[in-house]
């Protein structure tokens, strides 16, 4: 079944797909988008060739140093760009349009982060970027306001997450400490869609609720690669490789 | 070489090298190490690395305690505001409290948790908690810039943006003079995400967006909080020009990232309900 839930995504890299969701449009109407779909989607997931294990897409070794985490950061951002790109191509029913304008602006900002991280690792790092990723999304129903509000909440708190154990990560010198300050740029707009994703979700203190910020000590959730990949794997079909990243 | 002679040549100038070395026990532990290893020509430069690193130190764990109490400065700010106005009658209305109640309770927990960092952790002193006039008249020494703060709900959301948003820049702002000590540069950068979930909701409250654009007009409160947004217009990070990465707008391009402030920025906007 999972089989046939992902028919453009075995062919096309994560970027691409995001950039031509009209594909996966049709493909949506050709099974019949709707309430029926979540099931499919629900019974498609739990294939294990579902789970990132397919050995077609390969691995993807992140690399060390600054640009190793660099890379770490552009997996991430693609996988948020390539989400919102289909949130808004396929709009859950009953988006509202302060709904539709908030993903697409959030969409566009992890657009944004995505092209400029490719930027830097290819003038920094010529041959060291990583390649596009192959998206993962058959566990999302992007008909259902729920599963996509909360899936991006997943990803939002994952990313601010991530960013902040990456801080510690760089170099304390040169490069290193320009990359601190552009991590910093980042992590701030990734905790604001957070926020206001949250928000739409509820309750009225989700935005920054006790189960994200500690209450002694009022501290935001900090997670390491370590922690973070396994977390994003699943919606991700090449197997990321972390290993030699700094620790 | 007689290292003695040189710690008591040193120690003339500053009778706490002992201190400093002692402090340093794990890098003095790695001279002997280097003693038995190396020829005793090198010995000269290790023990120059364990002098660097011991007074090395000492001005990087001054810097980073300086900066926890600027941070700690700017949470007594914001702890103060919010509990003056959960406490006035009728300034938040009902079904807005528990969103202030949630931050104060964030900005509390930062005044205890920087105050026990910078005393415990860092074994520095923590800055007194500023005399604070949220009307801006510096305890009646000026006019009053605000003089609705907590009369005006409207006035009151205002200034909530702006401690929020100049707090996420000014954290931001820091994180490099932090990266001596990475236990703290954790905690700052888990407390500037949550000034930024904050900014975003008060401005979801004030009808703004939670993200910036451009420089936001001014700000939540023109020509008293312009300083707040100087500069958020940027687009060019660590060198490349916005063309250089994307063919979106230079709008978009703003949304996207936040930008530092430095602390004096940080102090002037500050320094107007601080007395």
């Amino acid at each position: 079944m999972s089989k046939i839930i992902n028919p453009h995504e075995n062919e096309e890299g994560l970027i691409k797909s995001a950039s031509n969701p009209i594909q996966r449009r049709s493909f949506l109407k050709y099974t019949g988008a709707g309430a029926a779909l979540s099931t499919l989607f629900l019974i498609g997931c739990k294939d294990d060739d579902d789970l990132g294990l397919d050995n077609n897409f390969g691995g993807v070794n992140l690399g060390s140093g600054d640009i190793g985490i660099l890379n770490y950061a552009y997996a991430l951002e693609q996988l948020e760009s390539a989400f919102y790109t289909q949130v808004i191509a396929t709009k859950f029913s009953g988006m509202t349009a302060m709904e539709t304008e908030i993903l697409t602006e959030i969409r566009d900002n992890e657009t944004i982060h995505r092209e400029f991280l490719k930027a830097a690792i290819n003038a920094k790092a010529p041959g060291k970027i990583i390649r596009d990723l192959t998206p993962q999304f058959s566990t999302i129903n992007f008909m259902d306001r729920d599963s996509v509000l909360t899936t991006a909440k997943t990803f939002e708190d994952i990313g601010v997450s991530a960013y902040n154990g990456a801080g510690k990560l760089f170099t304390d010198t040169g490069l290193g400490l320009d990359l601190l300050v552009i991590g910093g740029k980042i992590v701030s707009v990734e905790a604001r869609h957070a926020a206001m994703i949250r928000q739409l979700l509820g309750p009225i203190t989700a935005f920054a609720g006790d189960d994200i910020v500690s209450t002694d000590k009022g501290l935001d959730v900090i997670r390491m690669p370590a922690e973070v990949l396994p977390l994003v794997q699943p919606f991700i079909k090449e197997i990321i490789n972390g290993s030699n990243l700094p620790k | 070489m007689n290292l003695f002679k040189i710690i008591e040549d040193i120690e003339k100038f500053d009778p706490e090298v002992h201190n400093r070395l002692d402090s340093r026990r794990a890098a003095f532990k790695s001279l002997a190490g280097f003693g038995k290893k190396v020829a005793a020509a090198s010995v000269p430069l290790a023990f120059g690395s364990v002098l660097n690193k011991a007074y090395g130190q000492t001005n990087d764990a001054q810097k980073v305690i300086d900066t926890l109490n600027f941070a700690l400065t700017l949470e007594y700010l914001e702890d103060e505001f919010y509990k003056k106005g959960i406490m006035t009658a009728g300034l938040i209305p009902a079904a807005d409290l528990q969103i202030f109640q949630q931050i104060g309770k964030h900005e509390t927990a930062h005044v205890a948790f920087l105050t026990t960092v910078i005393r415990d952790t860092l074994k520095g002193t923590p800055v007194a908690k500023p005399n604070v006039d949220y009307t801006g008249s510096k305890n009646g020494t000026r006019p009053a810039l605000l003089p609705t703060v907590f009369s005006d709900y409207a006035t009151f959301k205002a200034l909530a943006q702006a401690f929020e948003d100049t707090g996420v820049r000014a954290y931001k702002g820091q994180a490099t003079n932090l990266v001596s000590n990475n236990v703290v540069l954790d905690a700052a950068l888990r407390i500037h995400s949550v000034e930024a979930r904050h900014a975003a909701e008060i401005r979801r409250l004030n009808g703004k967006k939670p993200w910036i654009e451009g420089n936001d007009m001014g700000g939540p409160a023109p020509g008293i909080t312009n300083g707040i947004y100087a500069g958020e217009e940027n687009t060019t990070h660590a060198g490349f020009t916005r063309a250089q990465y994307t063919t979106m707008s230079d709008a978009a391009a703003t949304r996207a990232f936040d930008e530092p402030l430095t602390k004096e920025a940080v102090l002037e906007i500050a320094g107007n309900f601080i007395y």
